[in-house]
């Protein structure tokens, strides 16, 4: 670990003050069960920490006029507990899937969704896009757990976030301070994160100086939600690849679907067409299947994954029929 | 007088040995009393760190220790290698540091002036043919493989002729690393010349000699001291060269040092156990009896080569008649092997019992009958030790089947549920030696009674204390707690290293012989006290002296005749030597196991998990079956989820942390059954360790229940969704 500066603002305006200086070389303190690992392998070297833990705007929920308000802080425990996101299922099950209480205690919501990628080039020190001597290490080497779509850029690891399929697939959107403190920006959930082209981009739209406040999700109603992940491990496990779904429907009929993918790209993948394919009939283990095929139909494995298609195909299916009450069997 | 005999009591006089008794020392680990080495922080202690090699091979071209000797809280810097020195994987120890905070440690670490020539280097344990491709453009002295010559017996080619059914398959199963709960490391501190260290080793007895001279110091001037040890598995019988290196520190600082290994040092540093590939024919005939097996094996066990002995192969299953064997080793650019808990047998037991379960499926043959049927092979023709062993297995298959209910339960491979998920059996069987070792220890026996065992061995988790205090116990007739136990330092009896499952029956033959030895003369002292005809009818039970069924005296007014000075008596064991028959060697056991496997995930789950031992007269039953349960779970983790990852193009452990080297949680293990095979013939045979046996066979039994599953064979183990997934894309077996 390098030395750095350790900062403790009260206020989201005194957090992005504090966050916009070192010519942005600065990193967000929440729960640390990402960025204490990132700092001892030397990963990542920011000049000065801010630790966002006694900004108390950041925790907890708050209703809005046309949806709810998600403090970037909520711990996992935090989004168990809460009675207004029960309605939310999918979220519910990320955070049960999240098998380790000790993320569970303090885990939030806002690092998951910031938290950088798991791929063993990257955290063994060859950047994100895991490449020696500018040649990519991922092509032609251990690729078993790295991207099977959105894979032909430079970036080839998987989003590491656990929630952000759900959140997409319910809509919801990032709430974003920064750089100047009055600069407030509410930006749709999917938009939030970026496939890199280079080391220095990151994993999502954040510049240096901006701040992950809140999620914003609209009322849940009557849409119906599932998550599904495919854990190899009940311990602490990173998922091989998972899906989740929103569903409305009149009469069992779909009138709307959106169907997410996660740890299959470099960001939450949305399955545009599985939605589709499932618009005007109902979710049966045949229509769930082929949904879960649409999915991955245009997945461009590398040499060691071509296993994930087959994984995150089962994890859409599972999450559909979850989504309605058909999920039967699987391990 | 009657012969005075060393031997156990008869079997239902026990009132300890053979009982279910908790570790006298549960609650000192449980509470965190217990100290380990990691624990041991006196005064002033400096904490090292080290610099090991980020390439798989190099040549050291620049190393300058000087330049960090005066960084903010260095205290002593040592050197492993010099310029010029070659460097051949990954991991290889550099230079270490200590200074008065781990922080100021590292950041001296990562200062030190180094740099490589780097080398090509091949890391591709699997690939025999990318090697042999590679070999040919090196030098003579560099080349990678070497061909061992072929071991055979009768004559294959004609068998294979007659045979009912041919097959042929190729087989493997991953390096892996130790992970011990507690990491290698050493605390050293000088003492006006004499050197104390606190090790984390399997080897109180036989370490102190290695730090003596590393140091330069007579042995007597060396304390070696592990009170307690976090697991060593095999990979902690030395002082090794970081343990030596932390003591010189120690003296050049001045001040006591402590070196333990972070997770990944760990995982790269200390050495592996090594894997093997394997491609096979074998040969059944219309009965389902092997009568050919013609194997190549490969693997490494790092840059010297090496690999999994084949010499065990086929494993249990040994008589084929016909059989050829030939081996390959790779000098590979990754890290050296060491023992792991049962060296050769999980791999060999893997290979051989998953290709044979092959062999039963391509014979439509219920792989029950099918081994039953091949335990005829686990010993040479009219060998009676052989039909014995034979008889044993054959037993544990019946006892293991009706509790997993096999009869009921199994299906042709591949023809089970007509879901996603699908249920399977497969067995494994395995053997081991696990004869006392050579160790002596001393018994006091105090005037009120009480009795001290002071040894040199050491406690790795396993019960060492208890199994010693239980014999005495029972010997005196007197409650355990009047039995302290004080082991874990070289200034102590010599006892042989925690290795090879020598231990318990090493520890509870001595001491049952010592408390015996003792026992005798205090019968004499109490015959002539009480003007018995004779001693021959004493006995100790109870707290009291018996003579018959008549209590003669109290346990303390017997020990009162010795006088204030009490007594002190010295047990040896060792081996076979003894011949008293207090102990013996030579274990197995049946393991049989029921999965699920998810075919659309590939992801695999342990329903239930069977295991029947045999090891003999069992001490204490408790502590057998925890060793048997560690051992499943340790299996479960390298047949489904543990193995060491290589990066081809970097050369590098890529996997080393515990988020990657992944190892299964409680939730993964399923029911765990352990039944203990103890009919009379085993309490007749004296005591056997167990401490590796129960490790050996989980893959193989694991992998068998997979392919009964789905019908299709994962040839590698471990079993990881990407395998599963792999080979159910290619097809069916048979």
């Amino acid at each position: 670990m390098i030395n750095f500066e350790y900062a403790s603002p009260h206020s989201e305006a005194e957090a992005v003050e504090l966050l916009n200086s070192h010519g942005g070389n600065t990193a967000v303190l929440a729960g640390g069960t990402d960025l204490y690992n990132l700092l001892k392998a030397d990963v990542i070297a920011p000049q000065r920490v801010v630790d966002i833990k006694n900004v108390s705007s950041m925790r907890g929920t708050t209703d809005v006029a046309d949806g709810l308000l998600v403090g970037s802080l909520t711990t996992l425990d935090e989004l168990l507990a809460n009675p207004q996101l029960r309605a939310y299922r999918s979220l519910v099950q990320v955070a049960e899937a999240v098998h380790s209480i000790q993320v569970q205690a303090m885990g939030t919501l806002g690092g998951d969704l910031c938290h950088l990628p798991n791929c063993w080039y990257y955290r063994n020190g060859y950047g994100l896009l895991g490449q020696q001597n500018g040649r990519s290490l991922v092509v032609d080497g251990q690729n078993q757990f790295h991207a099977i779509l959105g894979n032909r850029g430079p970036a080839m690891f998987v989003s590491a976030s656990r929630f952000a399929p759900a959140l997409i697939a319910w809509g919801a959107k990032a709430r974003i301070v920064g750089p100047a403190p009055d600069q407030v920006a509410l930006v749709p959930l999917e938009y939030f994160f970026v496939s890199p082209k280079n080391d220095h981009q990151g994993v999502t739209v954040l510049q240096p100086g901006q701040l992950l406040t809140h999620i914003w999700l609209p009322h849940a109603e009557e849409t119906l939600s599932a998550s599904y992940e495919v854990l190899q491990l009940e311990g602490l496990d990173w998922p091989l690849a998972s899906a989740a779904v929103c569903v409305e429907s009149s009469a069992g009929i779909v009138r709307d679907a959106r169907v997410v993918l996660g740890h299959v790209a470099p960001t939450p993948w949305v399955a545009a067409d599985a939605g589709e394919s499932l618009v005007g009939y109902e979710i049966t283990e045949a229509s769930a299947q082929a949904a879960g095929d649409a999915a991955v139909a245009r997945a461009t494995p590398l040499s060691e994954n071509g296993y994930k298609v087959q994984i995150a195909r089962t994890a859409v299916k599972r999450a559909l029929l979850r989504a309605v009450g058909q999920l039967e069997g699987g391990l | 007088m009657a012969e005075r005999k060393f031997a156990w009591a008869p079997r239902a006089e026990n009132v300890l040995i053979g009982k279910e008794i908790a570790r006298i020392d549960a609650a000192e680990k449980a509470t965190g009393r217990a100290k380990y080495t990691s624990d041991i922080n006196t005064p002033g202690t400096l904490v090292a760190r080290l610099l090991t090699c980020k390439h798989a091979h190099a040549k050291v071209t620049k190393l300058d220790l000087d330049a960090v000797k005066n960084m903010p809280g260095v205290k002593a810097v040592h050197a492993f290698k010099k310029v010029g020195d070659p460097i051949r994987w990954e991991g290889d120890v550099i230079a270490a540091v200590a200074a008065e905070r781990v922080g100021q440690a590292d950041d001296a670490i990562k200062a030190i002036p180094i740099e490589y020539e780097v080398l090509a280097h091949w890391v591709d344990e699997d690939d025999l043919k990318g090697a042999e491709a590679a070999d040919a453009n090196l030098a003579a002295a560099d080349k990678r493989i070497t061909a061992a010559r072929p071991t055979t017996r009768g004559d294959v080619e004609a068998a294979l002729k007659t045979a009912k059914v041919v097959h042929k398959g190729h087989y493997g199963i991953a390096t892996i690393s130790h992970m011990c709960l507690e990491p290698h490391g050493t605390h050293c501190e000088w003492k006006e010349g004499n050197l104390d260290v606190h090790h984390s080793t399997q080897n109180v007895s036989g370490t102190a000699g290695q730090f003596a001279q590393g140091v330069g110091i007579e042995e007597a001037k060396v304390t070696v001291t592990a009170d307690f040890e976090g697991g060593g598995f095999g990979s902690k019988f030395a002082a090794d060269e970081w343990g030596v290196a932390c003591a010189k520190m120690s003296k050049e600082a001045g001040k006591p040092v402590r070196l333990m290994f972070d997770r990944a040092t760990e995982l790269k540093t200390p050495g592996t156990r090594p894997s093997a590939f394997m491609d096979v024919t074998i040969a059944a005939d219309a009965e389902g009896k092997i009568i050919a097996w013609d194997s190549h094996h490969w693997g490494t066990s790092g840059p010297q080569g090496g690999g999994v002995n084949a010499a065990v192969i086929p494993y249990v299953f040994t008589e084929v008649p016909n059989k050829k064997v030939s081996q390959t080793s790779i000098k590979c650019n990754t890290g050296p092997n060491r023992a792991w808990r049962a060296p050769n047998h999980p791999q060999a037991c893997a290979l051989t019992q998953t290709a044979m379960d092959d062999v039963a499926a391509k014979l439509g043959m219920d792989s029950y009958d099918f081994f039953l049927k091949n335990l005829a092979l686990v010993a040479p023709p009219g060998n009676a030790q052989a039909a014995y062993r034979a008889g044993i297995y054959a037993d544990e298959m019946k006892v293991a089947a009706k509790e997993i209910d096999w009869k009921a339960k199994w299906h042709p491979h591949g023809k089970g549920e007509k879901g996603p998920v699908k249920r399977g059996l497969g067995m494994g069987f395995h053997t081991w030696g696990g004869g006392a070792g050579a160790s002596t220890g001393t018994l006091k026996l105090n005037q009120d009674g009480s009795a001290e065992a002071i040894i040199g061995s050491q406690d790795i988790g396993t019960g060492t204390r208890t199994v010693i205090a239980q014999t005495i116990a029972e010997t005196f007739g007197i409650p355990m707690a009047s039995v302290k136990v004080t082991l874990g330092s070289n200034k102590y009896p010599k006892a042989n290293a925690s290795g090879g499952s020598t231990t318990v029956g090493s520890v509870t033959g001595l001491y049952r012989r010592a408390s015996q030895t003792a026992l005798w003369q205090i019968f004499d002292k109490v015959k002539e006290k009480y003007t018995l005809a004779t001693a021959d009818n004493l006995a100790a039970k109870g707290g009291n002296i018996l003579n018959g069924n008549d209590k003669v005296c109290t346990w303390q007014q017997a020990v009162a005749l010795l006088g204030p000075m009490g007594l002190s008596t010295t047990g040896t064991g060792g081996g076979m030597t003894n011949g008293d028959g207090l102990t013996s060697a030579q274990v197995g056991g049946v393991q049989m196991v029921d999965v699920s496997v998810d075919t659309e995930t590939g992801l695999i789950r342990i329903n239930k998990f069977v295991c029947v031992q045999d090891c003999g007269l069992i001490v204490n039953e408790l502590t057998a079956k925890s060793q048997v349960l560690g051992a499943l779970i340790m299996g479960i983790a390298f047949a489904l989820t543990e193995e060491r990852i290589m990066d081809n193009a970097t050369g590098r452990y890529i996997n080393a942390d515990l988020e990657n080297y992944k190892l299964p949680r409680i939730g993964d293990i399923g029911t765990l059954k352990v039944i203990m095979y103890q009919p009379d013939s085993e309490y007749a045979r004296g005591v056997i360790g167990l401490g590796e046996p129960p490790v050996i066979a989980p893959g193989a039994a694991i992998s068998n229940a997979v392919a009964n599953a789905t019908g299709v064979r994962v040839p590698v183990l471990p079993l990881t969704p990407k395998r599963v997934l792999d080979a159910l894309k290619g097809g069916q077996l048979s």
